[in-house]
């Protein structure tokens, strides 16, 4: 499948009164044409920022993406385009969903001009044929009575509707590349349902590709094709989604996903991450996971872990995969879904 | 069976009460928690399950009904005396550590806030004493005692919050969604202090949580509301392995897992209240289908019920 964004050694650094937080250190990723890439880790490992970079939304005052930094989108490098330029791009070729739809839409605009502003502005399209598509995004949504709907206020809907608007919006101008930052972490898990089969079946309907940021691996294994796992401004383990929840090699990727009970967990304890994240103004040497990692090595904590390969498209920064470290038992709740990995390597996996 | 703890008897709680916009956040509930069990309560955002959880300690006072803890009707207590007692046996973890402990107070205070009130230390240096014990055994070390709360982070804040509410040395503590604010790592750090707590102290819990795989892990069994009545009370294993409710059984099946093989299969049941079709003279109540597994059904549906869970069984 062919490459719709690469993005290549991203490097970014905050100036802040107590020095330099670097809080992306050389991210590599790429996003095939229709598929969904989920971007997981916990809060600061830096995939909002790796988002965020893309749409250049970053505040000019305090960020810097360091130079060697690539964002190559159809042949453009993102970080280095124009204010002007990127203008044409955001909202037209790549849309942004937020986590909170209570506050990423307009409160003093009827919905119908919000979803209508991005075609105006994008397609030229007049004001009469904007309001028509409007409709059509409404319908498609899913939202009911839209005729009706279109000339209320954001104030008249539920969370979940509201989260709809949103997706009509970012879809209005038929976007290559759909960025979702934690769209359903703030709606209740019968409405997240509701959201997701939406966000799946349009992604059928229009082809475009997604980059879908959470922190629920739950989320994750309803709707990804490929994972990438954040740590400490870097991806520590990316691969498809049958390899990252039944094969990861990663010591935090063990951990991450030992630590959330599945329903048949029966421990007496839940196996939990020691510590706490790293400080990014100070990143550790080697393995930025050295300090919580049961499975350290000494040479963790001098040099940092190359990305190793483990399959055409599984690779993960760990120096447990290099031929002379010597082998260790993963957590149980691991080996219970390794078990589980030969059988799938006989049926392909994919949504 | 073991000692009841707490018994709730059709606890009801409506906000603006006779007004035209009442709010019936709770609406005649009842159900017993046991000693030394875990209760969860799950629902979604605004079936009043948070104000079921404040209501039970008093920090609402009850429109109608009964909170009756070992046998003493909580909102009762006549004076302040008789609710300290309260008090002291039953506290509260909150969902946000950064709202619940108060900025401008030192850690060693807010943990002391409970000593104080019920005179718990005799001395200033057992008073300190008691919170470097309290520190040490939450995970944190006595260091920390003299910092302020926005030094820390936020599973760490969490772990302060709980610290507090074992400074009084409770019976019972009722945790409103302690692990909705941490991240996927920090979760399983604090839920893993919790259970080590409740084999060590003998502290009986009710926790209020919608992550659902979460609250199977930590409960004994587990309650679903839904619009401000109970719907569903069974043990874990009974809840999710055999759902009696229809509300139930949409909410399970939700829950995303994180497994793919799992999601690829999974099918969304939807919940439409109006399938029940109840008619004005049935008796909607809580009804025991089978041992322990209670559900709000009618007579109709609970013969139903009765008749398929008996097959299944066999």
């Amino acid at each position: 499948m062919k490459n719709i964004l690469e993005v290549q050694d991203l490097t970014i650094s905050f100036h802040t009164f107590a020095g330099e937080v670097q809080a992306i250190r050389g991210v590599n990723f790429e996003l095939k044409k229709g598929e969904t890439l989920a971007i997981v880790g916990e809060s600061g490992s830096g995939k909002s920022v790796t988002t965020k970079s893309i749409m250049r939304l970053l505040p000019k005052s305090n960020s810097e993406i360091k130079a060697g930094s690539q964002i190559l989108f159809e042949g453009k490098n993102l970080a280095e385009l124009s204010d002007k330029e990127m203008e044409k791009i955001r909202g037209k070729e790549i849309s942004m969903i937020f986590q909170d739809p209570m506050t990423s839409l307009n409160p003093t605009m009827k919905i119908g001009k919000q979803i209508a502003e991005p075609l105006i502005k994008h397609q030229k399209v007049s004001k009469q044929q904007a309001k028509e598509r409007a409709l059509e995004l409404l319908k498609l949504v899913g939202l009911p009575q839209p005729e009706k709907r279109i000339n209320q206020y954001p104030h008249q809907f539920s969370g979940g509707q509201r989260q709809r608007i949103v997706i009509a919006v970012a879809l209005a101008c038929n976007p290559k590349i759909l960025i979702a930052d934690e769209p359903t972490t703030a709606l209740d898990v019968t409405i997240q349902a509701q959201i997701l089969d939406l966000m799946k079946n349009l992604q059928k309907k229009i082809d475009t590709s997604i980059i879908f940021i959470t922190h629920d691996l739950g989320v994750v294994a309803n709707v990804a094709d490929r994972v990438a796992v954040m740590y400490g401004g870097k991806i520590i383990e990316v691969g498809t989604v049958d390899e990252i929840f039944y094969n990861p090699q990663h010591p935090y990727t063990w951990g991450l996903i030992s630590s959330m009970p599945s329903l048949d967990t029966m421990d007496e304890n839940l196996y939990a991450i020691p510590g706490t994240p790293p400080d990014l103004l100070n990143p550790p040497k080697g393995d930025a996971f050295a300090v919580r990692n049961e499975y350290a090595m000494n040479i963790d904590l001098l040099e940092e872990p190359p990305m190793f390969k483990v399959s055409d498209t599984h690779y993960a920064a760990t120096w447990l995969l290099h031929p002379d470290a010597p082998k260790v038992d993963p957590p149980v709740a691991v080996k219970r879904r390794q078990n589980k990995f030969p059988e799938m390597n006989s049926v392909k996996g994919g949504k | 069976m073991a000692e009841k703890l707490l018994e709730i008897n059709d606890l009801k709680l409506y906000f603006n009460k006779g007004t035209a916009n009442e709010v019936r956040a709770v609406d005649g509930i009842s159900f017993d928690i046991y000693k030394g069990e875990t209760l969860g309560l799950v629902g979604e955002s605004g079936c009043g399950k948070s104000t079921t959880g404040r209501t039970i300690i008093r920090l609402y006072n009850a429109t109608d009904g009964e909170v009756l803890y070992k046998g003493e009707n909580v909102h009762k207590a006549k004076n302040k005396a008789q609710l300290l007692k309260f008090n002291r046996t039953m506290q509260m973890i909150f969902q946000d550590p950064y709202a619940s402990l108060n900025p401008r107070m030192k850690v060693l205070d807010i943990i002391a806030e409970g000593i104080d009130l019920h005179g718990l230390a005799k001395s200033k240096e057992e008073r300190t004493k008691k919170v470097h014990e309290l520190l040490e055994t939450v995970g944190l070390n006595r260091e920390h005692a003299g910092r302020y709360p926005h030094e820390f982070s936020g599973g760490q804040r969490q772990r302060i919050g709980i610290a507090r509410a074992l400074a009084v040395d409770p019976e019972f503590i009722i945790a409103d969604e302690p692990i909705s604010a941490l991240d996927v790592s920090i979760q399983a750090q604090v839920v893993n202090l919790l259970k080590k707590l409740q084999r060590e102290k003998g502290l009986t819990y009710l926790f209020i949580a919608h992550d659902l795989s979460m609250v199977k892990y930590i409960s004994d069994r587990i309650g679903v509301m839904y619009f401000g009545r109970l719907v569903e009370l069974a043990t874990s294993e009974q809840l999710y392995n055999n759902p009696l409710h229809p509300y139930t059984k949409s909410l399970l099946s939700a829950i995303p897992l994180p497994d793919p093989i799992y999601e690829r299969n999974r099918k969304r049941v939807a919940y439409d209240p109006a399938s029940h079709q109840y008619t004005d003279q049935e008796d909607v109540k809580m009804r025991e289908v089978t041992p322990g597994h209670f559900v709000l059904c009618s007579e109709k549906e609970y013969l139903e019920m009765k008749k398929t869970s008996s097959v299944t069984t066999e």
